[in-house]
């Protein structure tokens, strides 16, 4: 146990000193600053604007920009995953810092575990911590909460989590670069499918709903994003409720708790993976 | 007690090269063995396999008298990489003080301050790694592998960053370590320092034991020179045993003998017959 401590607590340190914490904190008050004026803004003009019949202005207007937020904080928490996490083996092995560590009697499993947790104790509050703030703006802002308040915030933890295992698991084969790279487009990946299942919505097109379901899961951070978003306004009916599910940046869509036991054995999959595969390179 | 380490028919393939071909090795405890040989001759391969960081194709490797790489066997070694480095922003004391806790040795801050003190760092626990010249890393890498007294230290080319100073400094380290029982497999292009320090001498090439034994042992007897009235003489078949005879022979044909001087083989003569004209 002391070993899991003494390497997250490194691996912290070394992400203080690399300042990907300072960059983080900056780009996010950035983001939740530029959040509340368009907040202000939008809320500030909804009144004036005359939506089609069965629309309800407010409750659109609310779950669309919030939507947005929550599509910034899983960015947000999918950076700072991955830049803890990118070069935890190979990257770490090439310039000779991994070495003197896994000859140690702690091992590599640990080694690895440690790391995630150590990118976990940091990734799931700070995720947690901006999904609320901006909650809050956009509730005390336009007047308007969601219909799920708690879970919604949790799913996009969990799917940073996750990001974060197919980093660490990513830098057991690449380089720091190429596995930046790697997870991002796996990201950009899951983005596409969300947007074709919002196209497919819109045409009423089966397999193209289809194949973004299979997307979507396949990388369950997409699919608990989806999830995510369809708890916000899972209460919203009518053409308002019709038109929020195409929602910004991927369609909102139903997993359930299938799709919650199914991330979280994800979860533990890559990790093992990652596991197994880095107990058996040679460094 | 079961040997420090011992390696028995080493075999190690990476893809279409085979790094080791079967290498026996033994390293008894308080032994100090130096490992010699040209680049790609599979020594940084063997020291890997020993400390678990690379797994054999074939054979069996054992670590005082369990598998190499297994737990146990990882908190008896200490190891030295070739290319190593650690975080710029730690001091040498955090660099110790984070080696400790990974191998559960509870020496504290008297152990950090005698190892720092052993490789001539002791004015240096404060400083950043950054801030320290390559040799500085060098000598506290060497502290790194000595913390938690392990049984066998594993050493790649340790000396390789060092001044002549510097590389005194780890003989005279190494003799220290021998008479602390510790036992070494030392990896060095150097062979001057294996020559000094070392007890015995494996030399390998293209992944084979080519030449073992003391350095003593692997010196070859050239002859015996004897200076005479007319000269320097060498009797090339002569061995350290004709010496007295030689001498009394000149003696009693009238010459005045002036000095006698068996010949051996230097171990760079042996090293370089081993390992032919496989370049370095």
């Amino acid at each position: 146990m002391s070993g899991i401590v003494t390497i997250a607590a490194y691996g912290l340190r070394e992400a203080l000193r690399r300042r990907v914490f300072a960059v983080v904190v900056l780009l996010t008050v950035a983001f939740l600053v530029l959040f509340w004026l368009g907040n202000r803004y939008v809320f500030a003009h909804v009144g004036n604007v005359v939506p089609p019949a069965g629309i309800d202005a407010r409750s659109f207007a609310g779950a669309f920009v919030f939507g947005l937020a929550m599509f910034g904080t899983l960015f947000l928490g999918v950076v700072l995953a991955v830049f803890l996490t990118l070069g935890v083996v190979q990257a770490d092995a090439e310039r000779g810092l991994l070495q003197p560590l896994v000859v140690r009697p702690i091992g590599r499993s640990t080694l690895l575990v440690a790391r995630f947790l150590g990118a976990a104790v940091v990734c799931l509050p700070y995720v947690l911590v901006v999904y609320f703030v901006a909650l809050l703006i956009t509730g005390l802002t336009g007047d308007w909460w969601p219909d799920s308040i708690v879970l919604p915030g949790v799913e996009l933890a969990v799917g940073v989590l996750i990001v974060a295992a197919l980093s660490l698991l990513g830098s057991v084969f690449l380089g720091s670069t190429a596995n930046g790279i790697a997870i991002f487009m796996v990201f950009g990946a899951g983005l596409v499918a969300g947007l074709l299942g919002n196209i497919g919505h819109a045409l009423n097109a089966a397999k193209l709903i289809h194949v973004s379901r299979i997307v979507a899961w396949a990388i369950p951070f997409e699919a608990l994003y989806e999830d995510s978003l369809r708890l916000i306004t899972q209460n919203t009916s009518g053409l308002t409720g019709f038109l929020l599910r195409l929602g910004p940046f991927g369609g909102a869509e139903s997993g359930g708790w299938g799709l919650r036991v199914w991330s979280l054995a994800y979860l533990v999959g890559v990790l093992l993976l990652a596991a197994v595969v880095f107990a058996r390179r040679d460094l | 007690m079961s040997a420090a380490l011992e390696a028995r028919g080493l075999r190690k393939r990476f893809g279409a090269t085979e790094a080791l071909r079967g290498v026996d090795l033994d390293v008894a405890d308080g032994e100090l063995v130096g490992l010699l040989g040209p680049n790609g001759a599979g020594k940084s391969t063997l020291v890997k396999i020993a400390c678990g960081l690379v797994a054999a194709t074939s054979g069996t490797t054992k670590v005082c008298g369990v598998s190499a790489g297994s737990a146990e066997a990882r908190s008896s070694i200490g190891y030295l990489a070739e290319l190593f480095r650690f975080p710029g922003w730690m001091t040498a004391d955090e660099v110790l003080r984070l080696h400790q806790r990974l191998s559960s040795s509870e020496g504290g801050a008297a152990e950090r301050a005698e190892l720092l003190e052993l490789v001539g760092l002791a004015d240096a626990s404060g400083r950043r790694v950054e801030a320290m010249s390559k040799g500085m890393q060098q000598r506290l890498g060497i502290a790194q592998s000595l913390v938690g007294t392990p049984r066998l230290l594993l050493l790649d080319e340790p000396t390789s960053a060092l001044d002549p100073a510097g590389r005194r400094t780890v003989r005279e380290l190494l003799e220290e370590l021998r008479s602390r029982g510790i036992s070494v497999l030392l990896n060095s292009h150097l062979l001057s320092e294996i020559e000094l320090v070392c007890d015995h001498v494996t030399i390998l090439s293209g992944g084979e034991v080519v030449a073992a034994g003391a350095p003593s042992e692997l010196a070859r007897a050239r002859g015996v020179e004897v200076e005479t009235a007319s000269g320097k003489r060498v009797f090339e078949d002569a061995l350290r045993e004709d010496a007295p005879r030689l001498v009394r022979e000149l003696v009693s044909a009238g010459e005045d003998v002036f000095s006698v001087r068996v010949l051996t083989s230097t171990l760079e003569e042996v090293y370089l017959e081993a390992v032919g004209d496989e370049p370095s």
